[in-house]
């Protein structure tokens, strides 16, 4: 029946369960507004490593787009690429990069990461492993001299692939030639410090702008976007242990991936705990394997390994810390 | 002050602006009411009128149907012209009689009140409780003489009465209680001596400033007047009220929080007690009366008026003079929205109660029941497609807000997926479809429907075991 009237208009209206009315908040509001707070540190790394880095970005995103939008195509699946969660999973990837890497790598990285990780598995929400960080792992296994071939900043800002530029992260010099030597590569501890702050070293492309990182990080908290729990508890338990092993714990902190895994991969709704408590262990589960992998590994850093190898366990932890039930105390006493 | 609350709960805009500053009206006489038999939980009435029979406003024209029911009056003078089923604004159509006004609004001739109320003996009060057809007014629409009358072995110590008004929009109980707080605090009273109890607490959201005044200096009052001394036998228990004590009524202000008028919610904030899992107020000595219940029992009880109308709030974007309005049980919607301005081009969904949890009404032919606290008119923009959600992406949102601290996420997951039993594990029969889930999930997701539909697949195959 078309009357040319709207429903309400003949005395018809929407009828639903209840609640009629919510907060607005929605899972590409989520998704961008992330996105948004890596722009700081997505800026930085342009800033350092040239136009190679926006490109590596670009080619991230668009890929993961496109691959997200082709699977859902084949698998005869509603296209969700509007929600924003490839394109940031294309962008933590690509920050996950160094600047130096071939252009394909990206493309191939954001194919393991939406079709495998993410589209096989169900799609959103149902992804066990974070997509970004398989990718990585994956191309790190696959490719590892280009994986670990890190440019220094601002020493290649052309779009050719360079060679020679070329170093060591502060985690490899630590792990291959010990803290005395890394420290001569600055004028002092304190100096180091603020290099490492602000990102002047060797790295993947969106690790090293711990300053812009943290930005944007806070930026979250205030929302409530993300919570301390999880960061705090892996930033923290990593500083303890490496100063119990007698390492530097500020150095820890700010060196390697761990500012960007613990803030912007670790706290992936997704593939981590629902339950506060439980995302407290998961932090500390993270800090542990980290801090094991740098300390007594064989890589120079472990955040993604610790956060991929933490995303097994997150189903066991929902499970072990469960939601306290309204009255349960009560009903015991 | 305690104001001690609960964990979890959300903030939508309340949204009461519109009508929390406009005294009660009373509706236009109505030509016509359509009175459902079912108006409350439990069995529904039974007619005892026919068609063509002459009826007078207050004469009952339903019984009550065992224990768990209460029987149904007329709201207006006139003759009964249909009895059948009609449109009801709980779902499903409902047997329902049907009164053309004689324009008189005479009231019955038997009706009594009590001056000495207070010194009435429980059973007749229940008795007169349950005969007045009073319900929950709240929305629940339990009937408040069940309440009132807990089992011996549980000691009742506190008598609350709700006044939270925690839905957005609605402001009618807010009004009631600035304008008759006497009526309310007069109930209180009376269940008290129900129940024997000598505290008294009326629990009020922190953004009704007004009300709380009024109620404050009416239960101040109370505070100087003796329990008549009453002595009295039930099941072979000798009940007393020890000469010279006293009954105190406190006003609490409570946060403003949504769910806080929830019962098992508010009695945490008043008493500090948790109702355990599966149990019932009763069990932590508590009994919860909304505060029209209360007004309506003190009617009843003092004048010997049944409940046949009820204070409500017509409003949202879409009704064109939002109004507080006294109503007649049975009047239509169109009828009460006509005397509001009517509907604008806004109203994309039609909300009987308040917009968290009420319900939506597809068409506005049906009729204000006992349960009816509010009409309102949402727009589009402010309602939820509940059509458009999305998978959960384990946010923990509703986690955070669950004020039964349960994990909505994996109830929904494992509903969805048709594993009720595994979601009974989970706490299901805990949640009371506040929707505060719902309301913050940013998929969308429509966790009171997944509820409501888990609990009746189970309560079905129940029903088949048996």
């Amino acid at each position: 029946m078309d009357t040319g009237k709207k429903p309400q208009e003949a005395g018809l209206f929407r009828a639903s369960i209840g609640p009629h009315i919510s907060s607005g908040e929605s899972v590409p509001h989520i998704m961008w507004t992330v996105s948004a707070a890596l722009m700081p540190a997505a800026g930085l790394s342009i800033y350092y490593f040239g136009s190679r880095a926006l490109l590596i970005l670009v080619f991230s995103m668009v890929s993961s787009v496109a691959f997200e939008a082709l699977t859902q195509k084949l698998m005869g699946a509603k296209i969700t690429v509007s929600d924003g969660s490839a394109l940031l999973t294309g962008l933590l990837l690509g920050m996950n990069l160094p600047a130096s890497v071939p252009f394909y790598l990206p493309i191939i990285g954001s194919a393991v990461a939406i079709i495998i990780t993410k589209q096989l598995f169900g799609g959103l929400g149902y992804n066990i492993f974070n997509p970004a960080l398989i990718g990585r792992a994956f191309l790190m296994a696959s490719f590892p001299r280009f994986m670990t071939t890190w440019l220094l900043p601002r020493s290649s800002l052309s779009l050719a692939r360079p060679d020679a530029v070329t170093g060591a992260t502060p985690l490899g010099i630590l792990k291959e030639e010990g803290y005395p030597k890394l420290l001569s590569h600055f004028a002092n501890r304190h100096d180091m410090y603020v290099q490492l702050l602000l990102g002047h070293r060797g790295g993947a492309m969106g690790e090293t702008g711990i300053v812009a990182l943290l930005f944007g990080a806070a930026y979250l908290l205030y929302k409530g976007y993300i919570t301390w729990h999880i960061p705090v508890t892996f930033i923290a338990t990593v500083a303890v242990l490496t100063a119990v092993f007698g390492g530097d714990p500020w150095l820890a902190m700010l060196s390697g991936g761990l500012v960007l895994g613990a803030f912007f991969m670790a706290t992936d709704y997704v593939t981590v705990p629902q339950l506060k408590r439980a995302q407290v262990a998961f932090g500390l589960g993270c800090g542990i394997i980290t801090a094991l992998i740098r300390l007594e590994g064989g890589y120079p850093e472990g955040v993604c390994y610790a956060i991929l190898l933490m995303n097994c366990f997150t189903p066991l932890l929902d499970r072990a810390f469960k939601a306290k039930k309204f009255g349960e105390a009560s009903a015991k006493a | 002050m305690r104001i001690a609350s609960f964990k979890g709960g959300v903030h939508p805009p309340d949204n009461k602006k519109a009508t929390a500053s406009l005294p009660i009206v009373d509706a236009r006489l109505p030509e016509r009411v359509v009175i459902p038999m079912s108006m409350h939980i439990g069995a529904p009435a039974k007619p005892v009128v026919g068609v063509g029979d002459a009826v007078k406003k207050g004469q009952k024209i339903g019984e009550a149907q065992g224990a768990v029911s209460v029987p149904v009056h007329a709201s207006i003078s006139g003759k009964v012209i249909a009895v059948g089923n009609f449109p009801s604004p709980m779902g499903a159509d409902a047997q329902a009689v049907v009164i053309e006004s004689d324009g008189k609004d005479a009231w019955a001739d038997d009706l009594t009140g009590h001056d000495d109320y207070l010194s009435l003996n429980p059973d007749v009060l229940r008795n007169i409780i349950k005969e007045a057809g009073i319900v929950g007014m709240g929305g629940a629409t339990f009937p408040s003489h069940v309440k009132l009358s807990p089992p011996k072995e549980k000691k009742i110590k506190y008598a609350i009465l709700n006044g939270a008004e925690c839905e957005p929009y609605l402001t009618a109980d807010a009004r009631l209680m600035e304008e008759t707080p006497s009526d309310i605090i007069e109930g209180l009273k009376i269940i008290m001596t129900i129940l024997r109890v000598t505290d008294g607490f009326v629990g009020i959201e922190d953004n009704k400033k007004a009300a709380i005044k009024a109620m404050t200096a009416e239960a101040g009052k109370v505070a100087c007047e003796l329990v008549v001394e009453t002595y009295y036998e039930r099941d072979g228990i000798q009940y007393e009220v020890p000469k010279g004590c006293r009954m105190g009524v406190k006003v609490i202000p409570l946060p403003v929080k949504y769910p806080q008028g929830s019962e098992k919610q508010l009695i945490k904030a008043v008493t500090g007690l948790e109702v355990p899992p599966g149990n019932l107020p009763m069990d932590v000595g508590a009994v919860v009366q909304n505060v029209a219940t209360s007004a309506a029992i003190y009617q009843a009880v003092r004048f010997g008026r049944p409940l046949i109308e009820r204070v409500l709030t017509v409003t949202g974007p879409g009704i064109n003079e939002p109004r507080n309005l006294r109503v007649r049980i049975g009047t239509l919607f169109e009828d009460v929205i006509s005397q509001c301005g009517g509907v604008n081009g806004k109203a994309a969904k039609v909300v009987m109660g308040g917009p968290m949890m009420g319900v939506a009404q597809a068409s506005l032919g049906v009729p204000v029941i006992k349960g009816t606290s509010g009409i309102v008119a949402l727009s589009e923009k402010e309602a939820v497609n509940v059509m458009d959600f999305g998978p959960c992406i384990r946010c923990g949102r509703c986690i955070d807000v669950c004020p039964m601290g349960l994990n909505p996420s994996v109830l929904g997951q494992l509903i969805e997926k048709g594993r009720f039993e595994e979601a009974k594990e989970y706490g299901l029969m805990d949640c009371f479809e506040c929707g505060s889930c719902s309301f913050v999930c940013p998929s969308g997701r429509p966790m009171v429907q997944f509820t409501k539909w888990a609990k009746r697949e189970l309560a079905k195959k129940k029903a088949k075991a048996s």
